[in-house]
């Protein structure tokens, strides 16, 4: 089930289950043997390398990677690189496979779901295990929720080793691996605090039939809002998979989601951006992105976030909504005046000022063919009604 | 009477020397906010607004110095859990941060700390608190409210000016403004606020702006249900968001399919809350 759009979080950076897996590996938690492959020539040679049977995966930022047909196991080299091929020949889900991940295939005996996460309700960090491990998790939390187990940690106490024994415990693994598992869940714990992760997921945690455990998928997601102090995590961002308007939007320091409508929508504050585009659905017209400037934004980032939403073809209609505050209204429309110089939109505009500096904002667009509108509603009437030519 | 702020607050602005919190110190003050001290570490000994406030090093010495009871945070997101954990230290009992884009692990730290300490963190991401007529500690600009009867709880910033404006545009004032922020992690919540409105003389009907993520405003609807005696009116923002990114499996497990504006709405609804299709339609369902 999708977790709904938030408004001022979810901002996160996911990592590739390769890159999830050398961060695990840095905090002493055991990874298959294993390399990543850009072309299949590549996959062959690190099959030889591995030896034996290996299994190809392929990796991108969706879920579901193994029932589209993305994983696969190879016999030997020679198959390993005609499994690549096919897999880097694939989209998924609507992105096109740029790397596999050839990792020795394990002798899996016991599959678990190992991971923590931000409980926002308990205001902590929680870590989740189940003995039901694999692909089915989401299934087995919703039908039998007794077989999920969550423990909550102090983020002022950090886990403790009492913690981790009790979620052995509990999922029933064997005593004997006890102490391998406390030191895999305090290498999770610490990965996760070290990286400002929002998530960092093994799933499975399996037990091999020798009896050892191995995390043979990863995942992390990392706190956007932390990435002032993770300068090697913001460079390794994969920007190939998403919109390239989102990746500008971002360089700027702005939130935006593209969406299929045709009425560009600017607008600061997020909780406003939201009802900006409920009231122009609320009137007929269907907005073509989410797009919050933030607060105090300068007239640069509003020249930058008007670039953006004129880049869309579809925009037959543009809504200004600005309620300043801490954003200066005729900072707003500075930007505004620069970004019309350069960009010299051919779409009518409709643009409502409210708030700090509203009246100068105001006076500094008198001159610049925009529609004006008074409340929040007859903004989003008068957007709609452009939108259609009238 | 009021919640949280009124005439007697005595302000400590911590960031008063950035662009930001001289800006709205400068606003406040002139809204007539008792703005008492400002700290910026490295710059105590200086005054800032033409000589009217002292600059401090700490916020143990201004409050030593000023008996401040109350603090706004308007320092950078780097340094923000730093100034909460020393505002909860210093003893200031009310603490506001505006702050916007505080990492989440921070946050949760933070707000376990100060749940240890008798102390009320408002916000941060939020844009603070207003008394229509005697005191704003934030951003909400003054001149868009008027003083009254209706208390206003908002998590969104510039959605909560609109439903003031909207208020006063049909002459009807707010007694208290507050608005709790749309971090995932705050340290007050709509049921910390809709108790103490429900407990102010002065508040006689409530709104409540919530959006889409998480459940608070479905904890918000059971409260009201059991405990509410004034009339609440509603609206939710997000009714149109599309289907957001997922955290894992791990964020299907904890949060399920909470946190639809449908579900949101229901809940309220069944609350006996009247929730509003648009912010401006909220004054005719106050009437």
């Amino acid at each position: 089930m999708p977790v709904l759009l938030k408004s001022k979080q979810g901002k996160n950076m996911k990592l590739h289950e390769y890159q999830s897996k050398t961060i695990f590996a840095k905090y002493g938690i055991p990874i298959p043997k294993g390399r990543v492959a850009a072309t299949a020539d590549e996959a062959k040679q690190i099959a030889e390398e591995l030896g034996g049977r290996v299994v190809i995966k392929s990796q991108v930022l969706v879920g579901g990677r193994g029932k589209a047909g993305g994983v696969k196991v190879a016999k030997n080299a020679d198959e390993a690189a005609e499994l690549a091929q096919q897999i880097l020949a694939m989209e998924i889900k609507g992105l096109p496979v740029r790397k596999v991940l050839v990792d020795e295939a394990a002798a899996i005996e016991h599959e678990i779901y190992f991971s923590i996460t931000n409980d926002r309700a308990a205001k902590k960090p929680v870590m989740i295990a189940s003995s039901a491990g694999g692909v089915d998790i989401e299934e087995v939390a919703a039908t039998t929720p007794e077989k999920i187990i969550k423990v909550h940690i102090d983020p002022l106490l950090g886990l403790r080793d009492y913690q981790s024994r009790d979620i052995a415990a509990s999922i029933d693994l064997p005593r004997e691996l006890w102490r391998d598992f406390s030191r895999i869940a305090s290498g999770l714990w610490q990965a996760y605090r070290d990286t400002d992760a929002e998530l960092a997921e093994i799933n499975p945690l399996v037990i091999t039939k020798d009896n050892k455990l191995v995390a043979l998928d990863g995942k992390m997601l990392i706190d956007d809002n932390a990435l002032f102090r993770h300068p090697d995590l913001a460079e390794i961002r994969d920007v190939d998979e998403e919109a390239p308007a989102e990746t500008e939007a971002r360089r700027y320091g702005l939130s935006f989601i593209k969406l299929d409508g045709n009425i560009g929508c600017m607008v600061n504050g997020a909780g406003l951006a939201m009802t900006s585009m409920d009231i122009v659905k609320l009137f007929g017209g269907e907005p073509a992105n989410f797009l919050d400037i933030g607060g105090g934004a300068g007239a640069e980032k509003v020249a930058a976030a008007m670039r953006i939403i004129l880049s869309d073809p579809n925009v037959k209609a543009v809504l200004f909504n600005i309620f300043g505050g801490i954003t200066r209204c005729d900072e707003v429309a500075r930007g505004i005046l620069t970004a019309m110089d350069e960009v010299k939109p051919n779409v009518p505009m409709v643009v409502r000022l409210v708030g700090t500096n509203a009246e100068e904002g105001r006076r500094l667009l008198d001159n610049a063919n925009m529609i004006t509108a008074e409340t929040l509603a007859d903004a989003a009437k008068k957007a709609v009604a452009a939108a259609k030519g009238n | 009477m009021s919640i949280l702020i009124n005439k007697d607050t005595r302000l400590l602005v911590q960031g008063i020397t950035g662009n930001e919190g001289i800006f709205h110190t400068t606003q406040m003050v002139s809204y007539g906010t008792n703005v008492v001290a400002g700290v910026t570490p490295g710059k105590g000994g200086e005054w800032v607004l033409d000589g009217k406030v002292p600059v401090f090093d700490s916020v143990k010495l201004a409050v030593e110095a000023t008996g401040a009871n109350c603090s706004v945070i308007f320092v950078p997101a780097r340094f923000a859990p730093d100034a909460m954990f020393e505002a909860a230290d210093a003893g200031i009992p009310l603490i506001v941060c505006i702050t916007e884009g505080i990492p989440v692990q921070d946050m949760m730290r933070v707000r376990n700390y100060i749940d240890q300490k008798n102390v009320r963190l408002v916000g941060p991401n939020c844009p603070g608190l207003l008394t229509p007529g005697e005191s704003k500690v934030g951003i909400i600009p003054g001149d868009i409210a008027i003083p009254g009867n209706v208390g206003v709880v908002s998590r969104s910033g510039t959605l909560t000016y609109e439903v003031l404006y909207a208020l006063k545009l049909v002459g009807m004032g707010a007694s208290t403004c507050v608005g709790i922020g749309g971090d995932p992690i705050n340290g007050t919540n709509f049921i910390d606020v809709l108790e103490m409105f429900e407990h102010d003389p002065l508040t006689e009907k409530v709104v409540l702006i919530g959006e889409i993520g998480g459940t608070d405003e479905d904890k918000a609807a059971e409260y009201i249900a059991a405990n509410m005696t004034k009339p609440v009116v509603s609206f939710i923002a997000g009714q149109t968001a599309p289907p957001g990114k997922r955290m894992g499996h791990a964020g299907a497990i904890i949060e399920g399919s909470a946190g639809s504006a449908a579900d949101k709405i229901k809940a309220l609804e069944a609350a006996g809350v009247k929730v509003a299709k648009h912010p401006e339609e909220i004054p005719s369902l106050l009437k």
